[in-house]
C-alpha cells in the first residue's frame, strides 16, 4: 500500500491492518456521527476558514522553524525546530482542540470530555471550550496530576472540572479509560476530543488532519527538503502531524519515544482505547503499565497510523531514556535558550546521541518538531516528583 | 450456531444470569455452583482485563482483585475444566484478551474448558467477523450487545450474527448498581424482540429483585453483575450470594 493512504480518509478506518473501531456498541453511533460530521466539516470551506483564523490570530500560527544554529554548529549536522513550543497554551495540544472543538459547537455538543497526561491537551482543551462557550470535564491521573500541577492549575483557571484518576497506572492510559466511560453516559451532549491520533475510527484520521497544519507550514517553510524529520511519540499526534507534510517526499521519518513506554519499539499488535495498534502488554493481552518521566510519553500504546507507516517501513522508531531525556531540555536550553518540555527533548535527544553516528551522518539537514515548552516541567527537573 | 442458550424460556421462564468474574477468589468456582443451586439459568464468567472500558467501578474493582491476585485466562479457564456446572457458561470479555492469543485459538480453549458462549464488550457487529467464524468453529455462541442508540439497521444486523441471546444494555452508561431501571431497558427490549427469536436479556444496573422482575417484564430475563460481584468484593460466601440469586430467582416467577 502507498503512504498515500497519509492523505486521504482510511476506508473503514483502517491503517492497512491497523486501525478500526473496537468500541462498544453504545459508542458506536457517537463515534459514527463523528465521522460523519468531521468528514462533512472538513470539505466545508467555512469550517476551514474558520478555523484557519482561529490559528492564525488565536493560536498564533503560522509557528516558525527556527535554525539551532548553535547546537548544529556543535553536533555538525543543520537542525532545525518547528516551533509548536510558541503556539497559544504551550504545545501543538492547540491545534486539534480548535479543529474539535469547532466540531463539537457545529455538532451542537455543548460539552467537552478530554483526558490528560502531561496536562497540556488538558489545557488547550479548557482554553478551546472557554473560547467556543463550552464546559469542559477533563481527567486526569492522579500521578500525573502531583507531577504537572501547573497544568491542572491552568485548567482550574480556565474554567475546566478535572477529574482525578485513581485507578491502574493513575496516568494517560487509565485517564483515557474514564473519559471514554464518561463519554458512554453523556453521548447526546457531550463530544469527546481525544488528544492523539489514537482511539477509534474517525479520531487517528481526524487528529492527524487537525495536526496536518505543522508538517504543512513546516514544508514551506524549510530551506530544504531535510534528510531526516523527527519527533516525540507519545499516542503520536505531533508526530502524526509533522510526518503528514514529509510523507510524499525522500525525507527519513523518525519517531522517538520514551524507553518505558515504547508501544512501536517494544510492543506487539494489540487493541486498547478503540483501535488496532501496537501496545505494551503481557503474553495474554493484559496492558502494561508504561513508566516516562514525561507524562506525555508515559502511554503504552500509540496511533494505528504509526503501527501502519512502521509496518511498511516507511517510518522509523527509536527510544530514549529519562536521564538522556532531562540532559537534552538542559542542552537546548543552554546552547538555542529554549526550554522544551519533556516530551519534546525526546526527539532532541536522539538527536544528540545519534548525531555523526550512522543512524544520523553528519552534514545531515534535520527538522525536528518541537512539541511544547517545559515550563510545566519545571518542577520535576529541579528535583521535584518525578 | 443460531440457537438459544436458555431452553427453559421457551416455556414462558424468565432468565436469571448472575456475571461472576473470574479468579476474585482462590475457590471462586464455588460462586458458579451456588448460581446453579439457586436457579441461575446461565452464568457469565468474565475474564478480567486491565482496562474495562465498559465496567463502572464495581466490576473494575473486581477485574484489579483478581488480576492483583494473580489471576490469568490460564488459570481462570484450568479451574472451569475442573468443575461440572449443570448451565451455560458464558464467557464476558474485552478484545484485546481474544485477539492477543488469536480468535480460533482463544474460542478453542473456552470450549475445551466447557464454556458455551462468547461476549465480548468492545467488539461491535462492524469489527466481529474474525470472531463470529472462530467462535462457530469452536462451537460457541456469540452473545451481541445491543444500546438504546442503535439504529434499527444495525439492530437487524446485529441479530443476525448474533446467537445464544442478545444482551439489551438497559441504560447509556457504564456496568453498575443503579437505583432505578432506566425507561429505555424497555423500549430497547421491546425492539429487539420484534426482530429476532432469540432471548433477550436486559443487564446493566440490575440491582435487587423488584428491578429484576420490572426489567424482565418486556425482556426474557435479566443479567446480574455489579450487584453480585459488590457481594462478593465485600466478603459474602457462596452460601450467601446463593440466597441473593434466590430472592431475584423467585421474584422473576
Ligand atoms: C508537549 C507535548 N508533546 C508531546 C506529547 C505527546 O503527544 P503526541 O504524541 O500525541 O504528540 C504531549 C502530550 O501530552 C505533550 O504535552
Amino acid at each position: 500500500m502507498s503512504p498515500m493512504t497519509f492523505m486521504a480518509e482510511p476506508v473503514g478506518g483502517r491503517f492497512g491492518d491497523f486501525g478500526g473501531r473496537y468500541v462498544p456498541e453504545s459508542l458506536v453511533p457517537a463515534c459514527a456521527a463523528v465521522a460523519a460530521a468531521f468528514r462533512d466539516a472538513w470539505a466545508d470551506k467555512t469550517f476551514r476558514d474558520e478555523l484557519d483564523g482561529l490559528l492564525s490570530v488565536y493560536a498564533g500560527r503560522p509557528t516558525p522553524l527556527t535554525p539551532a544554529s548553535n547546537l548544529s554548529a556543535q553536533l555538525g549536522i543543520s537542525l532545525w525546530l518547528k516551533r509548536e513550543d510558541l503556539a497559544h497554551t504551550g504545545s501543538h495540544k492547540i491545534n486539534n482542540v480548535l479543529g474539535q472543538g469547532l466540531l463539537a459547537r457545529r455538532m451542537g455538543r455543548t460539552r467537552l470530555i478530554a483526558e490528560t497526561g502531561a496536562g497540556q491537551h488538558g489545557v488547550a482543551t479548557a482554553t478551546a471550550a472557554a473560547l467556543l462557550g463550552l464546559s469542559a470535564t477533563v481527567y486526569m491521573g492522579t500521578r500525573d496530576i502531583e507531577r504537572q500541577r501547573l497544568n491542572v492549575h491552568r485548567m482550574e483557571m480556565l474554567g475546566a472540572t478535572v477529574v482525578p484518576v485513581t485507578s491502574g497506572s493513575r496516568t494517560l492510559k487509565d485517564a483515557t479509560n474514564e473519559a471514554m466511560r464518561a463519554w458512554v453516559a453523556d453521548t447526546e451532549r457531550a463530544h469527546f476530543l481525544l488528544g492523539s491520533v489514537g482511539g477509534p475510527h474517525p479520531y487517528p484520521w481526524m487528529v492527524r488532519e487537525f495536526q496536518r497544519v505543522i508538517g504543512s507550514e513546516a514544508r514551506r517553510q524549510a530551506p530544504v527538503v531535510p534528510d531526516v524529520v523527527v519527533a516525540c511519540v507519545g499516542g503520536g499526534s505531533n508526530a502524526a502531524g509533522t510526518f503528514a507534510g514529509f510523507v510524499d517526499t525522500s525525507s527519513r521519518l523518525i519517531g522517538v519515544e520514551a524507553a518505558g513506554g515504547a508501544a512501536m519499539s517494544n510492543g506487539a499488535p494489540g487493541v486498547v482505547h478503540g483501535a488496532r495498534s501496537m501496545v505494551l502488554q503481557d503474553d495474554e493481552g493484559q496492558v502494561a503499565e508504561a513508566e516516562s518521566i514525561a507524562a506525555g510519553l508515559d502511554y503504552p500504546g500509540v496511533g494505528p497510523e504509526h503501527a501502519y507507516l512502521g509496518a511498511i517501513g516507511r517510518s522509523e522508531y527509536r527510544t530514549v531514556t529519562d536521564d538522556e531525556v532531562v540532559e537534552a531540555v538542559r542542552r537546548l536550553a543552554r546552547t538555542e535558550g529554549i526550554i522544551c518540555a519533556l516530551e519534546s527533548a525526546h526527539a532532541v535527544a536522539w538527536v544528540l546521541r545519534a548525531a555523526g553516528t550512522a543512524d544520523l551522518p553528519a552534514g545531515s539537514a534535520v527538522l525536528l518538531t518541537l512539541s511544547g515548552r517545559g515550563d510545566k516541567d519545571m518542577h520535576t527537573l529541579i528535583g521535584g516528583t518525578a | 450456531m443460531s440457537t438459544s442458550l436458555l431452553a427453559r424460556v421457551a416455556d414462558g421462564r424468565k432468565a436469571l444470569v448472575p456475571y461472576i468474574t473470574g479468579g476474585i477468589t482462590a475457590d471462586w468456582t464455588d460462586y458458579l455452583l451456588a448460581c446453579e443451586a439457586a436457579g441461575a439459568d446461565a452464568i457469565e464468567i468474565g475474564l478480567p482485563f486491565s482496562d474495562p472500558v465498559l465496567d463502572g467501578p464495581t466490576v473494575q474493582e473486581a477485574s484489579d482483585r483478581a488480576l492483583a491476585r494473580g489471576a490469568t485466562v490460564a488459570s481462570i479457564l484450568a479451574d472451569l475444566s475442573a468443575v461440572t456446572v449443570g448451565v451455560p457458561l458464558v464467557v464476558m470479555t474485552y478484545a484485546n484478551l481474544v485477539m492477543r492469543a488469536g480468535p480460533a485459538i482463544f474460542c478453542a480453549r473456552l470450549a475445551e474448558a466447557g464454556v458455551a458462549g462468547l461476549l465480548v464488550s468492545d467488539l461491535p457487529v462492524d469489527e466481529v467477523a474474525e470472531v463470529e467464524l472462530a467462535a462457530a468453529e469452536a462451537g460457541l455462541a456469540l452473545i451481541l450487545l445491543v444500546a438504546p442508540v442503535t439504529s434499527d439497521e444495525r439492530l437487524a444486523e446485529i441479530a443476525r450474527r448474533a446467537s445464544g441471546y442478545l444482551y439489551a444494555i438497559s441504560v447509556m452508561g457504564t456496568t453498575g448498581e443503579r437505583a432505578t431501571v432506566a425507561g429505555s431497558a424497555a423500549a430497547l427490549a421491546t425492539r429487539v424482540k420484534a426482530v429476532s427469536d432469540l432471548p433477550v436479556l436486559v443487564g446493566f444496573g440490575i440491582s435487587s429483585p423488584s428491578q429484576a422482575a420490572a426489567a424482565a417484564e418486556a425482556a426474557d430475563g435479566v443479567v446480574v453483575g455489579s450487584a453480585l460481584m459488590r457481594r462478593i468484593l465485600d466478603g459474602a460466601t457462596p452460601g450467601e450470594l446463593a440466597v441473593d440469586i434466590a430472592s431475584m430467582r423467585s421474584a422473576l416467577g
